[in-house]
This record gives structure tokens, sequence and C-alpha cells, in this order.
């Protein structure tokens, strides 16, 4: 058994009569970060689905280091140490950048309905305490001062981004999945977040999955890239050698350019 | 500047919020303890306490529940059965007294005070609420609110026709039999179904006197004190942990469920504690109307307090307090007392009280053209009605088709 913190083993996922992931395996390594990419409707996003529990897989095993996560749930998947971000940002409109990183908190606290109802000082200390790690996150992140208690939804599309990877942070993950977190941006803004997912790698000492289609980003800072076309898995290594692979070429631009 | 100005409005709510109590607790005095207006008066604080308690499962957690009458009616019979000579054949026919003083004392039945009451009410309907959340949990939005509308008119049969249902044999071989638990004697029924449940023991507290149904000063305290309790626990749940886990659930599930929200215990927590909050105020209004029957227990009823809450503002913690306090004087004073000849003096043959929900409809059809996120917004739901923020989700292709997800 290797370490790995968390791995796909043969997992299938059918939708009617589409399978949308055809036995993948795919394993995160401690500490590296991997990239998944694929053309449109490869399944990427449906494999990521299955390892935060979303979707339970049709067959095939989910593991967490040794547990066997496959049908457990997303919330309790989260509380485990798996973390993600999703490909159209899903913070919650209405509440303020603070409260979003503070519900990522939610699985570190405690307080029940008696809780918040007589706040007793454990639950003062605790709120008072994911208030000040929102805080510090969102700082972490690199969202401005002066936007930390402004809604959500008025927020710039770039803000939006590093407030839902500050609320993935919030969750104490040691398993980080990104979905697309460059997709919409610049070139500039996007060299600057694979920056940004190589510092959150060593200082927060996290093993980090990435979906991402811009080949620049994904080159730069994959330790391991996995291919994903119609489901299936068609090359796995070190980028370089995925950027050669005939099928890899073949799936992105068609038969006749292999 | 905007901190400042936070300050400013913060002192000015802290002010508006204890002036208003204080208000409250000074208004009896300037009305005749046994004043038709108290009444009115005791009737929109009950409905205070229900609508608030519907505010935490429609407005905190967007759960749109149809069937609240449900728990006015768990709660009204916790206190028939426990506070009246219902059950006359209990013990023997000796009565079962539990710390009431009065003249409840001396006569058979089950009589319990008034607080265990409450405390029973509570246990009931946060169970009631729990059995009734459970299925909804894999629903959403308008499938919710068949559900829980199907579960009131459930309650509501059963309470009409609880009269044929006898639980004296069962109840005696089985629960009779323990210690401490009573006997009810055979020919005990589930409930009295149109006829009703009545009298009903009047309140019984500790270092007071009896209430007596002459002087409603003493009711309306008990009704202010449970609206404060109830104003206290919603606020506690609005600004916590669980609240914001509410409102995260209710913008975005998917969202939700991945950053550690369990759905089910945290949908269950709202179905729980809104209804338990109706149970009190079910027990308390049993008590005040003196009958527990089955004609008060309809569907009208959910959608009369929903109408309070949505008037108000969904959500909004003042704003139903204001909405619940409106609509209740509509119905108790302005169209009975004030309005009602009106199209008799139009020459038109009716009685305004008649039509009383359809003027409820009309009043909520002019809020939701006029006003749609209620009288006293909550700010999220300003957003939310006016489209800010949510509109791109709704657009965008979705991760995860919520009938996947679990």
């Amino acid at each position: 058994m290797s370490d790995a913190p968390i791995r796909a083993e043969k997992v299938t996922k059918v939708f009617g009569g589409l399978t949308a992931v055809d036995g993948v395996d795919l394993e995160l390594r401690r500490g590296e970060v991997a990239a998944v990419i694929g053309p449109n409707g490869a399944g990427k996003t449906t494999l990521f689905n299955m390892l935060t529990g979303l979707y339970r897989p049709t067959s095939g095993r989910i593991r967490l280091g040794e547990r066997d996560i496959t049908r457990a749930r997303p919330d309790q998947i989260t509380a485990l140490g798996v973390a993600r971000t999703f490909q159209n940002i899903r913070l919650f409109p209405t509440m303020t950048a603070r409260q979003n990183v503070m519900i990522g908190r939610h699985s570190r606290m405690k307080a029940g309905v008696f809780g918040s109802i007589f706040r007793p000082p454990w639950v003062n200390r605790e709120e008072r305490e994911a208030e000040e790690r929102a805080g510090e996150e969102l700082k972490f992140v690199g969202l401005k001062a002066d936007l930390l208690d402004r809604t959500t939804a008025s927020l710039s599309y770039g803000d939006q981004r590093r407030v839902e990877i500050a609320r993935a942070l919030a969750s104490d993950p040691h398993v980080l999945l990104l979905d697309e977190p460059t997709a919409g941006m610049d070139p500039r803004e996007s060299a600057e977040l694979a920056g940004f997912v190589l510092k959150v790698r060593d200082e927060r000492k996290l093993s980090i999955l990435l979906i991402e289609h811009d080949m620049k980003v994904v080159m730069g800072i994959s330790d391991r890239v996995t291919v994903l076309d119609h489901g299936e898995l068609i090359a796995e290594g070190d980028p370089a050698a995925v950027r050669q692979d005939p099928k890899v070429i073949e799936a992105y631009l068609g038969r006749s350019a292999a | 500047m905007s901190a400042a100005l936070g300050k400013i409005k913060g002192f000015d709510q802290r002010f508006l919020v204890i002036a208003a109590i204080l208000f409250a607790i000074l208004l009896p005095f300037f009305f005749d303890r046994g004043s038709s207006f108290m009444d009115d008066a005791v009737l929109a604080l009950a409905y205070v306490v229900m609508a608030l308690g519907l505010n935490v499962i429609v407005g905190f957690a967007g759960l749109l529940d149809l069937g609240y009458v449900a728990f006015f009616a768990i709660g009204a019979y916790t206190m028939g059965w426990l506070g009246s000579t219902f059950y006359s054949q209990a013990n023997g026919g000796e009565g079962v007294h539990l710390l009431v003083t009065g003249a409840a004392a001396n006569l058979p039945g089950i009589h319990v005070n008034f607080l265990l009451v409450l405390v029973g009410a509570i246990i009931l309907t946060t169970i009631a609420g729990v059995i009734i959340g459970l299925p909804t949990l894999r629903l959403r939005g308008d499938y919710i609110a068949i559900v829980t509308l199907a579960f009131g008119e459930i309650i509501g049969q059963v309470a009409a026709n609880g009269d044929q249902v006898r639980i004296g044999g069962i109840w005696d071989k089985t629960l009779g039999a323990l210690p401490l638990i009573p006997d009810l004697g055979s020919e005990a029924t589930l409930t009295r179904g149109k006829l009703g449940i009545s009298p009903v023991d009047k309140i019984d507290l500790p270092f007071v006197d009896p209430f007596t149904s002459l002087d409603i000063r003493s009711w309306y305290f008990v009704a202010l004190g449970l609206v404060l309790i109830v104003l206290f626990v919603n606020v506690r749940l609005r600004d916590s942990r669980l609240g914001r886990a509410w409102v995260a659930l209710r913008e975005d599930e998917v969202a939700a469920i991945s950053m550690g929200i369990p759905t089910v215990k945290t949908k269950l927590m709202a179905y729980g504690t809104g209804a338990a909050l109706g149970g009190m105020s079910g027990a308390f209004l049993g008590s005040y109307l003196n009958t527990v029957n089955a004609s008060q227990f309809e569907f009208i009823f959910s959608i009369f307090i929903l109408a309070m809450v949505i008037l108000g503002g969904l959500g909004s913690v003042w704003g139903v307090v204001i909405g619940a306090i409106l609509l209740s004087f509509v119905n108790s004073w302005l169209i009975p007392d004030v309005l009602n000849g009106l199209p008799g003096q139009l020459g038109l043959d009716f009685d305004l009280t008649q039509v009383s929900f359809a003027i409820f409809g009309f009043i909520l059809v002019i809020v939701m053209i006029l006003r749609p996120e209620g009288l006293i917004p909550e700010r999220s739901r300003k957003q939310e009605m006016h489209g800010i923020g949510t509109g791109d989700r709704a657009g965008a292709g979705s991760d995860v088709e919520l009938g996947e997800a679990r």
C-alpha cells in the first residue's frame, strides 16, 4: 500500500446510458501537485464529484489513506480533510466573504441548537476563533481588508475565486481539489494563481489535485498529469512526457494531427 | 465611516427593541383586565410565537412548510391531555395531580402544572418535527411543501376522528402497567373530535394565583414571556454556526454539503426547533382558548401563520413579529369589529368575516407586488428578491445536478 492521501481505484460512473468515467485509477501522492486534464466532457469534474462524495461511483473504490470513503457523505469527507473549489464558483452570494469562509470552518466547530442559544463560553470562543481564522485565510489568499465584510456577490470574479479557496482552506484540509481554478482569468492572473497554488502546497503541507485547461499552468506547476478522454484514462506521467504522448495529442486535436 | 454608521444603527436598533419591550409591558395597564382588546392582544402574542417558530423552518432554513398547524395541534393536545377532565377515568377515577393548585387539584382527570405541560409539548412537537422532516430531506422546494401539507392534514384528520380511537385498553395494558404512569380507563379515546376537550385547565404558575378567564392581563404577561423567549431563541440561532449553515443550505445546498455541513442533521434541527416553538404556543392557546377542538386545526391556519411570516419578511425576526401582530389584529379586530358591516352597507348580502381569508390573500398579493421581500426584509433576502448575486448561479452550467447529489 502506498501512502497516497487520496486514491480512486477503478472508479466508474454511469449516468443512464452514458459512462462518464470508466474504470479510472488515480492517485494523489503526498505533497504533490497533480493535474487532471482532458477535453470537455472527458469526465474530470465527475471524477472530482466522486472523490468528494457528491456522486457515488457506480463501481470502484475511493480511498482516503487507508480508509474507504466510497460511500461516505460529502460533509463527512470534508471533515476527514478533503476540501474543494468549484468550476463555476459556488459561493453563498448573500453572505459576506468572512461568513463564507466561516462556513468552511463548520466541520471543525461544534455548537448545536442548545450551544447556539445559550452560548456557553466555549461557543463564544469557537465563534471568535472561526472569525479570526476566516480573516487570516482571506488575508492569506490576498483579499483586500476592506472587502472582508462585503457580500461575495459584489466582489470581482478574481476575488470570488480567492474567497472560494480561502473557504476550502479554512476546513483544515490535507487534500485540496481545485476544479479549473484559472477559468476566466487572463494570462497574468493565471500565472499569479499558479504561483499561489505552489505557495499553498508548501506552506500548508497539502497535496493538491487540480483540473486545469491552461496548459501553461499545468506544465508549470504539476508534478504529474493524468489525462482523461471520454471517461477513460489515456495517459499518465510527468508533464513533459504526457505532452508528447500521441494519444493525448489525438484526444485534443483529432486523429489527423497525431 | 461605515463602521461609525453601523454603530449608530446598532445603537438605534437596541434602543428600538428596548422601547418596544417596555411598550409591550406597559400596554395592558391602559386597558381593562377583561377587555376585548386584551383578548386580541393575547392572541396576537401567541401568533407571534408561532410565526417566529415557522420562521426558523421557512425563513432561516428555507424549507417551505405548509403543515405548521400540526405543531399547534400537538402542542394544544398535550395541554388537553395533561390538563383537563378529559381522561376522567384516569387512575381509577381519582385523577392524577402533579404540582397543581386551585380548582384543578380536586377534579378527576389528569392535571399537570402548566410549565411541565410546556416541556411535554416541546418534547412531543420536536419529535413530530423530526418525523415530518425525515421524508422531506431528499426533496426540494415545492415538494417539501406538498409533504408537509399532507402531514398537517393527517394530524388534522387524526384530531377530527380521534374520538373513535380508543387508546385506553392498549394504554392500560402496556404503559399504564408501568409505575408512575397512570392507567386511563378503557373508555379513553385519543381526542374528542370536533366537540373538543373543554374545559382546559387554566395556567397555574408557582407563586401566582391560578389564572381566570376574566383577568386577561396575567395571560398577556405569560404570552409576552413566551414571545421574549422565542425572540431570544430566534436571534441567537440566526447569528450562530447553525444560522449560517441554514443560510448556506438555502442558497446552495451542493456547496454547503461540500463545505462540511451535514444536510440531514442541519435541516432536522430547523424542523425540530421550529416545531417546538409552535408546540409551546399550541399548549398556551389550548389553555387560553379553553378548548382543544379538531376544527381549530385546519389547513387554513398553516397558511395564516405562513402569511404572517411572508408579510413581515422571510427570515427577518422583527419583520415576522410585525407581520404576526398586524395579521392577527386584522383577523380578530379589523375585520370582525370594524369593517364587518361594510358589505351590508353597500347592499351586499354577506359579512366580511366570511371572506377574511380572501382578504389575507389579497394582502399577500399586494405585498408580493409592492414589497416581495416583506415589510422589514432580511438583508440577504432583499438581495435575492432583487436578483443581486443569484442570477449567475441559475444560468451557469451546474457542476452537480441536485437529484444526483445526496
